[in-house]
This record gives C-alpha cells, structure tokens and sequence, in this order.
C-alpha cells in the first residue's frame, strides 16, 4: 500500500454554485428577476407574497416556488391568487439547493417577469446555498426582535435587501427598528431596508417600486455585458 | 443542521479525486472552514463520520482548520480581520470590503492509498 497527500483546493459546494449559475443564466436570458426570500419560520413570507402578488403588476407574469419540509399549504395559498405555484417538499431538509430549481427550469412559464422562491424557513442553513437567485431578501419580523443580525450573520450578509416585517407591531413589542437595521448594515453595509407591513400595507409600494427597477437593471447588467 | 448536504458534496470531491489517481480508498481529508461559512466544524465531523460508512473514506478522519474572516478595504487598502461582523474599516470608515477569506468550505489537501504498483 501506498499513501499520498494530493493538494486539492476546492469548495464542497461547487456542485451548487454551478448549478446556481445555470439557473442564474437561464433566468436572466428570459428577463427574469428571480428573488430568494430567507427567513426564520412565522417572520410573514408567505403574507408578504400574497400582498405583492396584490400589487405587483401585471399580475399575470410571475410565478411562485415554495419551500416547505412538508405539504402543499404555502403554494396553496399562492395559487388561490390565482398565481402559478410550485411546492418543493423536502421531506426533511432545511433549505432549497440550486438543483431543486433547475429541474423545474423546462416547467416554468417562459414569459415571467418575476420568480419569487420561498426558502424552508429558518435563518442558518438556506444562506449557504446560492440558487440562482438575481435579488436576495431577507425577511426580520418585530416578533422576533432586533438583536437577530449579528446571531445569525451569513443571512444578513449575503442578502441585498433586508424587509423589517410586521411593522404594525412596532410599540407594542420590545423591538427597536434603528437597532435592527442598524445592527444588519453593520454586518452588511450594503442592504437596502424596508418597513413593511402586510397589514396595514406600510411599506409595500416602495419593496414593489425596487423589484420593479431590480428587473430594469439586469436588462441594463446584460446590455452591458452583452 | 445542513452539514449533511456540505458532507454529500465533499464526497463528490473525494470520487473525483480517487478516480482520478487510481485511489482505491481515501484515508484522510483536511477541509478549511470559514468562520463565516454558516457550517460548524464539530457537526460536519459528526456528519462526516455518519456519511463514510460503506464509502471509499471509511477509514478516513476529517480534519478542520478554521479561517478567520479577512477583508480588504477598497477605500484605503487596508487589511483586517473582522471577528465581531461589523464590516467597516477601523481606518477609513468605509464600508466598501472586499472578503478575502472566510466564507468558504474548502478541501485542502487530502490523502490517498494508491495499491501496491510500482509508479509508471
């Protein structure tokens, strides 16, 4: 027998960021902006869905993947919007990876102009794992107060924009927004912050008018690169 | 708890690597894990060992070598390390840094039993 050492410097995770990228690719051909939403379980990604699906128009022009460990519920929700939704079930796993995605690359309608993947709820695991995504957002909910970004940094710092959700509860629960959003530049300088409310609708017009210039400019990346 | 799915894909490697040199098993592997990396190297062991079983690494121990955050600022060049996630330079102010290291899960180096040839 013989034994040797063979210097190999790769990433355990270059399998998905291939497939991340082609599925990144392929979106971007077809003009479509394609949104992570990462949060820990109950911060109101599925809520904040339904009131843009409410606003976001045309209507008719984007679908929804929802990630859930088990059932149909979240795309249920969705599809009663009358949006096209797809349930990843993963039957125990805490996160989506990019090869989830690509297999429903061929299933998706081809005109969209928004993909919106809810990520399985929970602030650790889904940040590691790029899936193609063009707009990362990250999902903090009063509730769950406003010492999350430094505990749970890699969600924070690898997201583009950070959505303050259940704002309507601000005041009536030990939550500082300034302190939250404060703490997240800190570990991010670079998040663009927003206040939301699904309830009382706070928010939800400036979150639509990014997404829309976030489309605009992966035309403009593109043309660019082109 | 992810560090099953990390684990998968650092067997991929390890396949590629003991086809590629004619390995029959693969006895040890030295992963750098970036502190930023969202994996904790106690639980990629755990998962480590619950993976080989009945694999080419049965034998095989992981090994992890943790890599501090490293940053440069690309205001005034500065270079530091960042161990409380606050991504400013302590120099300039800026908050415009590029990560050098940290981030990653990276196999370093790993070794092989190659059977009993002579080499070519």
């Amino acid at each position: 027998m013989k034994r040797k050492d063979v210097a190999v410097y790769e990433d355990i995770l270059k399998t998905n960021v291939a497939a991340a990228a082609e599925v990144r690719r392929r979106f971007r051909e077809r003009g479509v902006l394609v949104v992570n939403l990462m949060s820990s379980p109950g911060a109101g990604k599925t809520t904040l869905l339904e009131r843009l699906i409410d606003r976001l128009s045309p209507p008719g022009r984007l679908a929804v993947i929802e990630g859930d460990i088990e059932t149909e519920r979240d795309a249920e929700r969705i599809r009663a919007k009358g949006v096209p939704a797809w349930q990843i079930q993963t039957g125990g796993a805490c996160h989506l990876e990019a090869k989830m995605i690509g297999r429903l690359l061929e299933e998706l309608p081809s005109d969209l102009d928004f993909l919106f993947i809810e990520n399985v709820g929970n602030l650790v695991c889904p940040a590691a794992f790029d899936l193609g995504e063009s707009l990362r957002v990250v999902l903090l909910s009063v509730p769950e107060g406003d010492d999350k970004p430094k505990k749970y940094p890699k969600a924070f710092l690898t997201a583009q924009v950070l959505v303050l959700s259940k704002t309507d509860l601000v005041g009536l629960l030990p939550f500082d927004p300034e302190r939250a959003r404060g703490e997240a530049l800190e570990v991010n300088p670079s998040l663009d912050v927003f206040r939301v409310s699904a309830l009382t609708g706070e928010g939800l017009d400036d979150l639509i008018a990014y997404l829309h210039r976030a489309r605009a400019g992966l035309a403009a990346e593109d043309g660019r690169h082109a | 708890m992810h560090e099953m799915s990390l684990i998968a894909g650092l067997f991929e490697i390890l396949e590629e690597k003991a086809r590629e040199h004619k390995a029959r098993s693969v006895t040890a592997v030295r992963l750098r894990v970036g502190k930023l990396s969202g994996a904790v190297p106690e639980l990629l062991v755990t998962a480590f060992d619950m993976y080989k079983k009945g694999t080419l690494a049965e034998e095989a121990s992981l090994e992890t070598l943790a890599v501090l955050v490293k940053v440069r600022c690309r205001a005034c060049g500065l270079e530091f390390e960042v161990d409380d996630y606050v991504f400013h330079c302590p120099a300039c102010e800026a908050a415009d840094l590029e990560i050098l290291s940290g981030t990653d899960l990276l196999v370093e180096s790993i070794e092989l039993e190659t059977g009993d040839e002579a080499p070519a």
